[in-house]
C-alpha cells in the first residue's frame, strides 16, 4: 500500500523590539534570572498591559510579506490555564480575530520542486517564562525573564507531503523574516520553535487521517528527523490495523523516537474569551500601505539583482542571498568600494570553507565590511599576496572591529615584496645554484621551470608576488 | 480646632481651614486617627491604618503649605485625609482585597489613583474592608470580618466598597475612594448616608486596582457631598497611558468642581416606570418621587420613562462579571505572593489547596460560575449571549440618552437589611442589585445621593445617571439637589445630638 505524509506546521517566532509586548521591560536573550522583568510581566494584582505599538507593526509587516489578508479590526484573547511560568494564569493571545489570515508563501525544495504553501492564521501572543529545576532537591525556580517578550504563531494550510516541503518552508520562513528584520528566528536560542502536525493516509484517499502533534522542536535537523519517526510510526501502526490516537507527542532528541504526552480526552479546556483589558485595535489603510511600502527586498529580488547587476552566477547569487546577514557583508563591503568578483570570490571560497571548517552559521558570521574592504584593497594592489592573504583572512574572519590588517601584516613581516631588484637577487641566487639544472631546462626539461618558481618563492616566504617572481625568472633564464 | 469638628467638615471645607492656617494637615489626621479610634469598635471600616505614613506625608504637606507651595496651595484636597479601599494598591503598604489568598501582600507600586492623590496633597490615612475581591454587596464576605452600617450596627454597610461608605458616614474618614462593578460605590453609599459616584468607564484610571470584572470595574469617591465628589474626580481623572482602557485625554471630562453651579432649568430628567414598580419598599419608593418633584422645582422636566431591558441586567452582569472574575482571580496560585497552603504532595495539590483555604464561598461561588459559562460548549450559550445583551442594552440607554440628560433609579430596592439575611439568601442579594448593574454594563456616570429616611431611621439613596461622559452634568444635578436638600448634612452622631436635644 502507498502512504501520503500530510503535514502542517505552528511556528511560533519571537519577534525582536526592543521591549516586551505588554510593557517596557529589555527583550534581550538571557540575563540573570527575573532581572528582564516588573510588575506588568510578572502579573502582579492591579497590573495591566499596554500594547507595543512596534509589535503591532512588525506583526503587519510579516503578514504583508506573508501575502495574507490583515484584519482591520483587531481583537486579543485570553487564554487560561495554570502553569508557574505564566504568572496571570492566563496568556494574551489572539483567537476569535487574528490579525493575518489566508496568505501563501513558495517554496523551492532542495531537488529543485517548486510550491506554494497556504497560511491559514498569524496571530500574535505573549511568551511564558521558565522553569529552572534545581539540581540540588525537589525544588522549581521560575524565571520570568521571558514572559510578555512577542511572539507571532504562524499557522500554515496542511499543505506539506515531505519533510523536504518542511525544511524549505522553514528555510523560506526564516529568510523572510530575518529580511523583513522582525526576528532573529535562532532555533537554539528558541526565537523560532515549530510545532508539527502530522497525518498519514494512503494516496488518493479524500479525507486527512488522525493526526498528531510534536511540539517544540528545535531544530532543522531534528525536526526531519522527528518526521521521519512520526511518519514511519503512523505508517507501521496503520498497517497492523492499529489506529492512530490524536495526541500530543514529544519527540526524544537522543532516542530519536517520539512518546505520547497527552491525548484529546485530556486535552485543556482554554476558556478562550476577548481579553477586557486591551480595547479593539484597528489597522488603518494608510498604516496597511504605509508597512507595504516599506517591505525590504527579500532574498529572491535580491538574488535576481545580484546576477543582473553583477554579473553572478545563479549558484553564488543564491548563497549569497539565502541569508540577510551573508548579503549584507557583501554589499556593506562593495559599497566601501571593494571589487564585486574579489568580494564574491573571499566570501564563496575562503569563508564558507572558514564555517565548515568551524561550525559557524551565517547569522554569526562578524566578518567586519570595513576590515574585510580594507583587506582586499591589500590583496588587489598587491601589498599581500594570495597565498599569505588566506592566512591573514583567519583574523579578518575572527571578526574584530579594530583590526588593523595593515599594521598586521608589517609587524608579521608578511608583506609581498614588489621591488624587482629584491626578487631579482634572490632570482639570480636560485639560478646560479641550479645551472646545471638551468642547462637542463634550457635543452627540453619543462618541468623544471615550477621547481625554479618553487625555490626562489621558499626563500621569497612566499611573500613575493608568483607574477612577479615568474617574470623575472623567464627573464633570468632568457638571458643566460 | 476640636477633632469632632473637623470631622463633621467636608473635605473641601477641610482644605479650606487648612490652606487658611486654621488648622493643619497634621491635625487633621490626628482628628481622623481619634475618630477612627472612637468608631472602629463598632463599625470596623478599616483593614490597615496607616498612621505613620498619614503624620508623615501630613507633615510634608504642612511644611510645603507653609513655605507657599504654589501647586499645593491651589490643590483644593491638600492636606486632607482621605480613606482608600483595600483592592487598590498601595506601595509597601498591605493591599488584600478582604482576602486570605492574599496574605500580608504589599505592592511593588502605587496605583495611579494613589499618585495622583500624591500629588496633590491628600494623605492616605488607611486601607478600608470590603466583600472579599469585592464580591458582595453587604461587605460580609470579607475575611478580616464585617463591617457594620454606622446607623445601625445590626445591619450592613451595603457592598463591596462598605469599608469607605461606613467610615465616611461615621465620619471616621473624611472622604474616601472605592471602586463600582456592579453597584459597590453607589449601594453602600446610599446605605451608610454618604454620596458615593460611579464616573464613565473610561474616565479613571484602573491601573492599580486589582481587578474583579475588567470590563466593568471603575475607581470612584464616596464623600459627604456632591462637591467632594467632584474635587476628588478632578484628582483621580484623566487619560493614563498605563491603562489600554483609559479614555484619551481629549475625550475626558475636565473642571468638575467649577461646573458645580447647581442650575439645572430645562434639563430634562426621566423616571423609569419600571423602577418605581418594581417591589421597592414605599419609603424608598417616597424618596425617588420626592426627589423627582425637587427637580422640578428647580426647573428641570421630569418625566415618566421605560426602561423595558431592566429584567435582562442581572443575568448579564453576573456572567459577564464572574466570567471575568474566574480568569483575573487565576494569578492568585501560591506561586508568587500571597497566602500558599501547606502540605501538598505536587503542583495541582498545591493550587488546589491554596485556593480552596485561601478564597472565600462567595468567590468561590463566582469563579466557578465564571469557569462554567466560558467551557467549551457554553460560551456561545451564556457568555457570547451576555455580550450580545450588553450590546442591547448600551443601544437602549443610547436611545433613552438621546432625549434625556439623566434618569433617576434607586440605588436598591430596600434600605440597609440586616447582618447575616442577605448571604443566607444570595439569589435575593443578587437580585438586589437590580438597579445599580445596568450602569456598569453600559459604562455610565451614576451617582447616589442621599435623598431621605425609611421609617426606622435608615438613609435611603437615589441614583441620578447619565450618558457615557455626562458625569459632570450628573454631579451638577447632584449638586443642584443637594443646595435644596439636607440629607446629606445627616451624620449618626448628628442625628444621636438632634435626637437627645429633642428628649431634652
Amino acid at each position: 500500500m502507498a502512504w501520503e505524509v500530510v503535514i502542517g506546521l505552528e511556528v511560533h517566532v519571537e519577534l525582536n523590539t526592543k521591549t516586551k509586548i505588554f510593557c517596557s521591560c529589555t527583550t534581550e536573550f538571557g540575563g540573570a534570572p527575573n532581572t528582564h522583568c516588573c510588575p506588568i510581566c510578572t502579573g502582579q494584582p492591579g497590573t495591566l498591559p499596554k500594547l507595543n505599538r512596534k509589535v503591532l507593526e512588525s506583526a503587519v509587516m510579516t503578514g504583508i510579506a506573508l501575502n495574507c489578508d490583515i484584519t482591520r479590526y483587531n481583537k486579543f484573547d485570553r487564554k487560561n490555564y495554570f502553569y508557574p511560568d505564566l504568572p496571570k494564569a492566563y496568556q494574551i493571545s489572539q483567537l476569535y480575530r487574528p490579525f493575518a489570515r489566508n496568505g501563501r508563501v513558495d517554496i523551492t525544495t532542495r531537488s529543485g520542486k517548486k510550491k506554494s504553501i497556504g497560511i491559514h492564521e498569524i496571530h500574535m501572543e505573549e511568551d511564558a517564562g521558565k522553569l529552572v529545576h534545581s539540581p540540588f532537591g525537589d525544588v522549581t525556580y521560575p524565571d520570568w525573564n521571558r514572559c510578555g517578550v512577542p511572539l507571532l504563531e504562524i499557522v500554515s494550510e496542511p499543505d506539506f507531503r515531505s519533510a523536504e516541503e518542511v525544511i524549505a518552508y522553514l528555510e523560506k520562513l526564516k529568510s523572510t523574516l530575518q529580511y523583513l528584520g522582525v526576528s532573529d528566528c535562532k532555533m537554539e536560542e528558541g526565537s523560532m520553535r515549530a510545532d508539527v502536525n502530522l497525518s498519514v493516509r494512503e494516496v488518493g484517499a479524500p479525507e486527512f487521517g488522525t493526526r498528531t502533534e510534536m511540539k517544540n522542536i528545535n531544530s532543522f535537523k531534528s525536526i526531519e528527523r522527528a518526521i521521519a519517526f512520526e511518519s514511519q510510526r503512523q505508517i507501521d501502526c496503520l498497517e497492523f490495523g492499529e489506529e492512530i490516537v490524536q495526541e500530543t507527542r514529544r519527540w526524544d532528541e537522543n532516542r530519536g523516537k517520539t512518546y505520547s504526552m497527552r491525548s484529546k480526552e485530556n486535552a485543556q479546556d482554554y476558556r478562550y474569551f476577548p481579553e477586557p483589558d486591551i480595547p479593539p485595535i484597528s489597522i488603518s489603510e494608510e498604516m496597511i500601505r504605509t508597512l507595504t511600502e516599506a517591505q525590504p527586498e527579500m532574498a529572491e529580488a535580491k538574488k535576481a539583482r545580484y546576477m543582473k547587476d553583477y554579473g553572478m552566477s545563479e549558484k553564488n547569487a543564491g548563497i549569497l542571498t539565502g541569508n540577510k546577514h551573508f548579503a549584507q557583508i557583501f554589499e556593506e563591503t562593495i559599497a566601501l568600494g571593494a571589487d564585486v568578483t574579489e568580494t564574491t570570490n573571499w566570501l564563496m571560497g575562503h569563508t564558507l570553507y572558514l564555517m565548515g571548517e568551524k561550525g559557524v552559521e551565517a547569522d554569526d558570521l562578524s566578518i567586519q565590511p570595513t576590515v574585510f574592504a580594507k583587506f582586499e584593497d591589500l590583496i588587489v594592489s598587491g601589498r599581500l599576496n594570495r597565498t599569505m592573504g588566506k592566512e591573514v583572512f583567519e583574523k579578518v574572519f575572527e571578526g574584530d572591529p579594530d583590526f588593523d590588517v595593515e599594521g598586521y601584516i608589517k609587524e608579521n613581516n608578511l608583506e609581498a615584496i614588489s621591488d624587482d631588484s629584491q626578487v631579482g637577487a634572490v632570482v639570480k641566487e636560485v639560478l646560479d645554484a641550479y645551472m646545471d639544472l638551468v642547462a637542463d631546462y634550457k635543452a627540453g626539461d619543462e618541468k623544471l621551470y615550477g621547481f625554479f618558481i618553487g625555490q626562489c618563492m621558499m626563500k621569497l616566504k612566499g611573500k613575493a608576488s608568483p607574477a612577479l617572481v615568474n617574470r623575472l625568472v623567464k627573464e633570468e633564464i632568457e638571458r643566460r | 480646632m476640636e477633632y469632632r469638628e473637623i470631622c463633621e467638615m467636608t473635605a473641601l471645607q477641610l482644605g479650606q481651614a487648612i490652606r487658611e492656617k486654621k488648622t493643619t494637615s497634621t491635625e487633621a489626621v490626628s482628628a481622623v486617627l481619634a475618630a477612627i479610634e472612637e468608631k472602629e469598635p463598632q463599625t470596623h471600616a478599616y483593614i490597615t491604618i496607616c498612621r505613620e505614613e498619614a503624620f508623615a506625608k501630613a507633615s510634608e504637606v504642612d511644611a510645603a503649605l507653609a513655605a507657599g507651595d504654589e501647586g499645593l496651595l491651589a490643590s483644593p484636597l491638600a492636606g486632607v485625609p482621605i480613606a482608600i479601599k483595600d483592592n487598590i494598591c498601595t506601595k509597601d503598604i498591605k493591599t488584600s482585597c478582604a482576602s486570605k489568598i492574599l496574605g500580608d501582600f504589599a505592592p511593588f507600586y502605587d496605583a495611579t489613583v494613589i499618585e495622583k492623590l500624591e500629588k496633590a496633597g491628600a494623605v492616605m490615612i488607611g486601607k478600608t474592608n470590603m466583600d472579599e475581591f469585592a464580591m458582595g454587596s453587604t461587605t460580609e464576605t470579607s475575611a478580616y470580618g464585617p463591617t457594620l452600617n454606622p446607623w445601625d450596627a445590626g445591619r450592613v454597610p451595603g457592598g463591596s466598597s462598605g469599608g469607605s461608605a461606613a467610615a465616611v458616614g461615621a465620619r471616621a474618614a473624611v472622604c474616601a475612594l472605592g471602586s463600582d462593578t456592579g453597584g459597590s460605590i453607589r449601594q453602600p453609599a446610599a446605605y451608610c448616608g454618604v454620596t458615593g459616584f460611579k464616573p464613565t468607564y473610561g474616565t479613571v484610571s484602573r491601573y492599580g486596582l486589582i481587578a474583579y470584572a475588567s470590563s466593568l470595574d471603575q475607581i470612584g469617591p464616596i464623600a459627604k457631598d456632591v462637591k467632594d465628589c467632584a474635587a476628588l474626580m478632578d484628582i483621580i481623572s484623566g487619560h493614563d497611558e498605563m491603562d489600554g482602557t483609559s479614555l484619551p485625554q481629549e475625550m475626558q471630562p475636565a473642571g468638575y468642581l467649577n461646573a458645580m453651579n447647581g442650575k439645572i432649568t430645562g434639563m430634562r430628567i426621566g423616571i423609569p416606570k419600571e423602577a418605581v414598580e418594581k417591589g421597592l419598599e414605599p419609603d424608598v419608593k417616597k424618596a425617588i418621587l420626592d426627589m423627582g418633584r425637587t427637580l422640578q422645582n428647580l426647573g428641570a422636566e421630569v418625566e415618566e420613562i421605560s426602561l423595558p431591558f431592566l429584567d435582562y441586567v442581572i443575568p448579564t452582569y453576573y456572567i459577564i462579571a464572574a466570567a471575568e472574575a474566574s480568569s483575573n482571580l487565576s494569578r492568585f496560585d501560591g506561586v508568587r505572593y500571597g497566602f500558599r497552603a501547606e502540605g501538598y504532595e505536587d503542583l495541582t495539590e498545591m493550587y488546589s489547596k491554596t485556593r480552596s483555604q485561601g478564597f472565600g464561598e462567595e468567590v468561590k461561588k463566582r469563579i466557578l460560575l465564571g469557569t462554567f459559562v466560558l467551557s467549551s460548549g457554553y460560551y456561545d450559550a451564556y457568555y457570547k449571549k451576555a455580550l450580545q445583551v450588553k450590546a442591547i442594552i448600551k443601544q437602549e440607554f443610547d436611545k433613552i440618552f438621546s432625549r434625556f440628560d439623566a434618569i433617576l433609579l434607586p440605588a436598591a430596592p430596600s434600605t440597609a437589611p440586616k447582618l447575616g439575611e442577605s448571604l443566607a439568601d444570595s439569589l435575593k442579594m443578587y437580585l438586589s442589585d437590580i438597579f445599580t448593574v445596568s450602569v456598569n454594563i453600559a459604562g455610565l456616570p451614576g451617582l447616589s445621593v442621599p435623598s431621605g429616611f425609611d421609617r426606622e431611621g435608615m438613609p435611603v439613596g437615589t441614583q441620578i445617571i447619565g450618558p457615557a461622559l455626562g458625569d459632570v452634568n450628573v454631579l451638577n444635578i447632584g449638586y443642584a439637589f443637594q443646595q435644596a436638600t439636607d440629607w446629606h448634612k445627616a451624620s449618626p452622631s448628628a442625628c444621636a445630638a438632634a435626637a437627645e436635644k429633642e428628649v431634652r
